[in-house]
């Protein structure tokens, strides 16, 4: 079986600038496989290669083990759902679904049809006769989906679809797109710069940076194994330890990354096997399920500690800022990373 | 706090802006006063007065207007060379807004979608040049310009299509004698003029259209051509109909090219100008000025059935 997506050395230059630099990425197929990065790290670029609305500088993207180098959009077997959108204005949502079925010369009579099979299945029966400016965010972005998948596309590209919405809409979506996924078994290649939402819907995540790829992991590697200090950074909270104080803690300069969630806060005297560093109670953030604290070691840096409340009854609190305090963490908890570094002229 | 501060700066204009803000609707009709009057009374006022006279009694043999209400000049309209008047100018105005359309597109579609910044202001610049010159000028030039022996037809025998060129010319309610006492010529001058008029509306609809739009298009699978058939004329239509509605309604009204080009007999501008200016018969210029508002609002009903608005 033939990978669904495979760029080999992509490079995509714009001027002076390379939004994409030398990405070499296998995506599988019937993977749910996200983009995560921020703004400008090239992901959308990679997306817009993909699709055909952009062509590579250099190197080789293949789609099912063809080379996609030349081929207009409007021959790939490729659909997008756009983070705007999209839709056209001036069609009514059936109409807008159907396009596809429309332009590729299937009848009105089956291609109606089908356009009412792919709203049935994004739950929007009924919403056939209404113009897109009648519905809400939630529901475009329901019909762009709809518009995508009526054509049966072996890749579904999506372009921060759920960007635009409401935080309880946007987790519903996510489930939603989740099981339509796994019903459906085609490759779901999806751009985001959320990484919770990155991690919870993805078979595997590839983490952008600057145009490169900084790793290509399952959302639990990326987590409990980042390979660079951005992966680290940017995957959820991480205290980044170096130089100095790394050699002190971890016996090698080499940066290393310890989760707040598994860094302990104790008493001055307490001794333990663990690694521990003393410093000062920075500040303490309550946040219902846990309760964050950051402790300013002696170089000055800040170390994000996360303790979960999970005992029902209330404690006194017994920590106050200001108060010198000892953390600790088992050895086994740090992880090393390599330290990304910014390449000449970026 | 506020109240001290009113206090130390008892300013009448800081109390003007205090009341103003307080009270936006006074605001509002403040700054829509003057415009309301002036398009209420100067503009409609004068417009309806105008159309009032229509129904004046003019006296053929005295030559004097005597404020008898009549329909006769109304019914004059519909005299066999009044409407001969009337549809020659509705053909032209058809044709103008047509031609011009179809060449407008092109140049509004280049300006929209392939130019920035320093180019677009040359198309700017370019598109609007021709209106900052004198209309009657410019229409002058265009005599100079299509008589015999002149540029246009230097240009055609250049190109070895003298023939070609009496052949048009020999097409009645086309031709004429030479181009510019041809109809042909007159219509040439018609675009010319208009053109600005139709590629500024155009552009901005155009302009207006998200890119994603047909990116969408080409991605569920249409053809360039069928993202322009589907996508992006339908979209541009507000436009067409906008930049169609001056180009109709201009050449409907215009009197002075009908006069200095082409063959000899009235549109409806040169009729009105030579009621009212030659023969004094203003009760039939009245009722004449009435028939280029009529065909717009037919011409903009059709339009809009046409679904031409739907997509604002």
């Amino acid at each position: 079986m033939p990978l669904a997506v495979q760029f080999t050395q992509v490079s995509r230059t714009f001027a002076e600038v390379k939004a994409v630099d030398q990405v070499s990425i296998d995506i599988e197929d019937g993977e749910f496989f996200s983009m995560l990065g921020p703004s400008g790290s090239g992901k959308t670029t990679c997306l817009r290669l993909i699709a055909g609305f952009e062509q590579p500088s250099s190197g080789s993207i293949r789609i099912h083990g063809i080379e996609a180098a030349g081929v207009p959009p409007y021959q790939r077997d490729v659909n997008t759902v756009f983070q705007d959108y999209a839709l056209f204005p001036h069609m009514n949502v059936r109409d807008n679904v159907a396009y596809g079925l429309k332009v590729k010369g299937v009848g009105k009579q089956q291609r109606h049809a089908r356009a009412d099979e792919a709203l049935a299945m994004v739950a929007l029966e009924g919403y056939g006769q209404r113009k897109p400016a009648q519905l809400s965010g939630g529901q475009r972005q329901r019909v762009a989906l709809a518009r995508a998948l009526v054509n049966r596309p072996r890749v579904l590209l999506l372009d921060e679809p759920l960007g635009a919405l409401d935080l309880k809409l946007r987790e519903q979506m996510q489930g939603e797109l989740k099981k339509l996924q796994r019903q459906l078994g085609i490759t779901f290649i999806f751009v985001t710069h959320d990484q919770t939402e990155a991690l919870s819907m993805s078979d595997r995540v590839a983490v952008f940076n600057h145009g490169r790829i900084e790793q290509v992991d399952s959302p639990r590697n990326l987590y409990m194994k980042p390979a660079t200090t951005f992966v680290a950074e940017f995957v959820g909270t991480s205290n980044v330890l170096r130089g100095a104080l790394a050699e002190q803690l971890n016996g090698s300069p080499t940066p290393f990354s310890i989760r707040p969630e598994h860094i302990r806060l104790d008493e001055l005297s307490a001794a333990s096997h663990e690694v521990q560093v003393s410093g000062l109670l920075h500040d303490i953030q309550y946040q219902g399920s846990a309760t964050r604290y950051e402790v300013q070691l002696d170089n000055g840096q800040l170390l994000a500690v996360s303790q979960a409340n999970d005992q029902w009854q209330q404690h006194p609190q017994i920590w106050q800022t200001g108060q010198r305090v000892q953390v600790r963490w088992p050895r086994e908890a740090m992880t090393a990373l390599k330290e990304t570094v910014l390449v000449e002229g970026q | 706090m506020n109240l001290a501060l009113d206090k130390q700066h008892p300013h009448a204009l800081r109390r003007l802006s205090d009341v103003l803000y307080r009270r936006p609707n006074l605001y509002l009709l403040l700054l829509l006063t003057p415009p309301l009057l002036w398009f209420g009374a100067v503009y409609l006022g004068s417009l309806l007065n105008l159309l009032w006279q229509g129904f004046y009694t003019f006296d053929d043999f005295t030559m004097a207007v005597t404020p008898d209400l009549t329909l006769a000049n109304f019914a004059a309209l519909f005299n066999p060379a009044n409407l001969d008047i009337i549809l020659r100018t509705l053909g032209m105005a058809v044709a103008v807004s047509l031609a011009s359309a179809v060449l407008a597109f092109p140049i509004a579609y280049y300006m929209a979608r392939y130019t920035s910044g320093k180019t677009k202001a040359f198309f700017y610049i370019a598109v609007m040049m021709p209106m900052w010159a004198s209309y009657i000028v410019k229409t002058y030039a265009w005599t100079l310009l299509l008589a015999k022996g002149g540029v246009a037809q230097w240009f055609v025998q250049q190109l070895h299509l003298d023939g070609l060129l009496q052949l048009v010319l020999s097409v009645p309610g086309v031709g004429g004698s030479t181009l510019s006492t041809s109809h042909l010529g007159r219509f040439m001058v018609f675009v010319y003029i208009w053109l600005p008029f139709m590629i500024l509306p155009i552009q901005a609809s155009l302009e207006r259209l998200p890119p994603s739009l047909l990116h969408a298009s080409a991605d569920l699978g249409a053809k360039p051509r069928q993202t322009f058939t589907q996508v992006i004329l339908p979209l541009s239509v507000p436009g067409i109909a906008a930049g169609s509605i001056f180009t109709f309604s201009l050449t409907l009204g215009d009197f002075i090219v009908p006069q200095l080009i082409g063959p000899p007999g009235y549109f409806i501008g040169s009729m009105v100008y030579a009621q009212q200016g030659a023969i004094g018969n203003m009760p039939m210029a009245a009722a004449f000025t009435l028939v280029p508002i009529v065909l717009i609002a037919i011409y903009l009903a059709l339009v809009k059935r046409l679904g031409a608005f739907d997509a604002l």
